[in-house]
């Protein structure tokens, strides 16, 4: 198996952890792995990245242009933005729910997250939005968008691991007390699809 | 040895305690914070960890540990060598004893610094030997020889990773416990013909060193850390070559699995350089380019390289324009300037328009005491002639629309200085210095007493929010707690200015708006040096659980929250203000300046 997998969003938002648990299920089935992300000031609600590489053979942690598999977007506009890494055919995975920022608030600029899903949908074939809203709601947390987006990629088969695999990176790496509450959002894009 | 997914800065923590260290000390800095941390939580028995005031002290501390023959690591970012390079330039003169291993984490972009300075060229100028590391697998490694090289020639020797280095991660090799190193010192023997630094023993030191770096330039050549890779295959024929080094090998080796295998000189230790590698790849190219971020170091090298040994081949890179000379290199931008160099078809990116994106310059937590304080300051001088320096710290970010609270920003502790000088030079102008607490310790006191003694004029603004936030909240001397996990006296910031002479100290929680407002203009009209500490946690730590609410029927749309803050769990739907629940904090600073009271709930801080 090879894949490269960028998540991206805003600072503050969790792709650090989702980055990690996605690892953890490649290390778990002994895969070699490497990643690169932002960290330091950028993180302070700036746009954020995760390099992810899974495979043999992998000099560098970073992706370069037209080489992700999936593309596992926390913002639409940040997925947009690094919609150039996405391969010709890749997978991208995306929360509808945009994050403002300052700058355009403060200018009243506008920032639509309706245009930014349309061009995705224009130039991304193999592309899941995620309800976020809804998703959260349903849950009950502000702070799991993370593992609603990793069950998302997983149910649309885009992250090459299965659930018993990510549930075993869950338990692995994050605190007991979080666990119930994490594995039900990694499970509700799955709910979804069995009550439609 | 076992396979561990490792961030790079915790396998050079691991190849330091498999290495048998014995003393860890260091500054905060991005990149290279986690390295001392790393160390601090898998502290083996008889090691001992710091976090030190600043880098000077974390430096001659090091030092001395070496002295008495322990293994020493001493960590910091590029700035702090500067601030550590008065002690670390005398002890390349009177070297060590035990092995000194100083970790300088360099910082192309620059992503976090105010320089791209490159610490090879400062290994070059201090005459300390450098290890460049490409890899997280290759730093692990690389802090061991380090520090055998260092016992071996009784010198400090420099491991150089770049940001992405240090934060990049990889499952890599690395040892049980039971391979481990165990480092018994001897302890300091006093001899003062070796440990006291006088003119004559520099002078004869400096002759050894010299003849030493030659020596070592050969062992370089020799050793598998500087590396050629032959021309192969479709390309055996090839006589353009790649120079490269540190993080920018990993780009060019994917470069070479695209478009073939090109030869290739890997720099490990581009100080004292390798020359023999150097010759032996020269001697059968007509061209070679040189790709490493920050300075052309491995590009003047081959280019002094062809001089001395009388070699024709053209030697590109950053001096020839071949490659930028700032910031980062990419895969991408690697990948074409290596296409371009060979000759090969360009890849095209796909042409395409997308809708304008937003841009996100870092700012202020939502909920940050550092925003409350800068408003504060703000509306209580607002009319009158200011200016607000600034320094190091997540509070720089006090710089961005719409608080813009920031005008200058140099270097640790630097705000001071200016603040004091544009005092005696503009009488008329109410001069400000903001420093975060752990700036403070690390190097705001020299400027304080200064101040005091000769009679500046300005107001200290210290922002205390009980940690060192932007790196991730190390504990300092005001925090009370230790690397070594003890609880100690905390060292009182109140204290240390009354100490030095400073009368007006005052103490206040920038979130009660009013009661801030008002002392900033009640001190800031005294003369002298006076001090305001605002005091507050920093949110990402204390993790406040409240937030606020704004009521739709009182919300008359005005957006002045928005306006004067500029909180990012703030926005505007169009007609009304809205709190983003996943950010708010609760720090209720919006609900005190609502000219309608619409903003209720989160704390009071009256």
């Amino acid at each position: 198996m090879r894949k490269n997998i960028i998540l991206c969003g805003v600072g503050g938002q969790g792709t650090v952890l989702a980055s990690r648990l996605i690892s953890a299920a490649a290390m778990a089935r002994g895969l070699p792995v490497m990643s690169a992300e932002t960290i330091g000031m950028a993180q302070r609600g700036g746009s954020v990245f995760s390099h992810l590489r899974i495979g043999e053979g992998i000099y560098s942690p970073m992706i370069a242009r037209g080489e992700a598999d999936l593309i596992l977007g926390f913002e639409p506009g940040e997925a947009v933005r690094m919609l150039p890494w996405l391969k010709e055919g890749g997978q991208a995975v995306v929360s509808a729910r945009p994050v403002m920022p300052v700058t355009s608030t403060l200018s009243g600029a506008a920032y639509s997250a309706e245009e930014m899903i349309a061009y995705l949908k224009e130039k991304v074939a193999n592309l899941t939005i995620v309800d976020t809203e809804k998703a959260l709601n349903d849950v009950g947390s502000p702070k799991v968008l993370n593992l609603i987006l990793l069950g998302a990629a997983l149910h649309a088969g885009a992250l090459g691991f299965d659930e018993t695999e990510m549930r075993d990176a869950i338990l692995a790496r994050i605190p007991p007390k979080f666990h119930e509450l994490n594995l039900r959002a990694l499970s509700w894009a799955g709910q979804q699809q069995a009550a439609k | 040895m076992h396979t561990e997914f490792l961030m790079g800065n915790e396998a050079i923590a691991m190849g330091a305690i498999a290495a048998g260290v014995n003393l860890v000390c260091g500054y905060p800095g991005t990149p290279s914070t986690e390295v001392l941390e790393t160390v601090a939580k898998h502290r083996p028995e008889g090691t001992y960890v710091e976090w030190s005031v600043n880098e000077k002290t974390a430096m001659e501390m090091a030092g001395g540990a070496a002295y008495g023959g322990a293994r020493a690591l001493v960590t910091m970012k590029q700035m702090g060598l500067n601030v550590a390079s008065d002690p670390l330039m005398c002890l390349s003169y009177i070297g060590v004893k035990g092995g000194l291993v100083v970790l300088v984490a360099d910082d192309p972009g620059p992503i976090s610094s105010q320089t791209e300075q490159d610490t090879r060229r400062f290994a070059a100028f201090a005459k300390v030997p450098v290890f460049d590391p490409s890899s997280a697998q290759e730093a692990y490694d690389m802090i061991q020889e380090a520090f055998a090289l260092s016992e071996a020639y009784g010198m400090p020797v420099f491991l150089r990773p770049t940001t992405r280095v240090s934060h990049g991660y990889a499952s890599i090799r690395v040892k049980d416990p039971e391979e481990y190193t165990r480092t018994v010192p001897e302890g300091f023997v006093k001899d003062s013909r070796r440990w006291v630094i006088f003119p004559r023993l520099s002078y004869q030191n400096h002759i050894k060193i010299e003849q030493r770096n030659e020596r070592l330039a050969e062992a370089f050549s020799a050793s598998p850390r500087n590396f050629i890779l032959p021309a192969e295959g479709k390309m055996k024929d090839c006589r353009r070559g790649i120079a490269t080094g540190g993080f920018s090998y990993t780009y060019a080796m994917e470069a070479r699995e695209q478009a073939g295998a090109f030869p290739l000189l890997k720099i490990g230790n581009p100080y004292p350089f390798p020359e023999g590698k150097a010759v032996e790849f020269l001697k059968d190219l007509d061209e070679v380019l040189c790709i490493e971020e920050l300075d052309p170091v491995i590009e003047q090298a081959l280019i002094y390289v062809c001089g001395k040994y009388g070699l024709k081949t053209r030697i590109l890179g950053k001096q020839t324009g071949h490659m930028p000379t700032a910031g980062e290199n990419t895969r991408d931008s690697v990948a074409d300037a290596i296409r371009l160099f060979l000759g090969l078809k360009a890849v095209k990116p796909a042409e395409d328009t997308p809708p304008a994106l937003p841009v996100r310059p870092p700012v202020l937590c939502a909920g940050c005491p550092h925003r409350a304080s800068f408003y504060a300051v703000k509306q209580a001088m607002k009319g009158q002639k200011t200016i607000f320096c600034g320094d190091i710290g997540c509070y720089t970010l006090g710089n961005a629309q719409p608080l813009d609270m920031v005008d200058t920003c140099l270097c640790m502790g630097a705000g001071l200085g200016i603040a004091q000088a544009t005092s005696h030079l503009e009488p008329d102008t109410a001069c400000f210095a903001f420093v975060g607490d752990s700036t403070f310790f690390a190097s705001a006191i020299p400027g304080v007493v200064n101040a005091v003694y000769n009679q500046a004029s300005f107001t200290l603004i210290v922002l205390d929010n009980s940690t060192t936030a932007m790196t991730g909240h190390q504990p300092h001397p005001g925090t009370g707690r230790t690397m070594m996990g003890e609880i100690v006296h905390c060292i009182s910031i109140e204290n240390i200015l009354k100490g030095i002479g400073v009368e007006t100290v005052e103490t206040v929680d920038p979130l009660n708006h009013a009661l801030a407002v008002e002392t900033v203009r009640r001190v800031s009209a005294l003369p002298g040096v006076k001090a305001i500490i605002f005091k507050s946690p920093c949110v990402v730590l204390a993790r406040p659980q409240g937030r606020v609410t704004i009521d739709p029927e009182k919300c008359i749309g005005c957006r002045k929250c928005i306006r004067e803050i500029g909180c990012p769990g703030l926005s505007f739907d169009g007609k009304k203000a809205v709190v983003d629940p996943a950010q708010c904090t609760g720090c209720s600073l919006c609900s005190q300046i609502c000219p309608v009271q619409a903003i209720a709930g989160g704390e009071i801080h009256a």
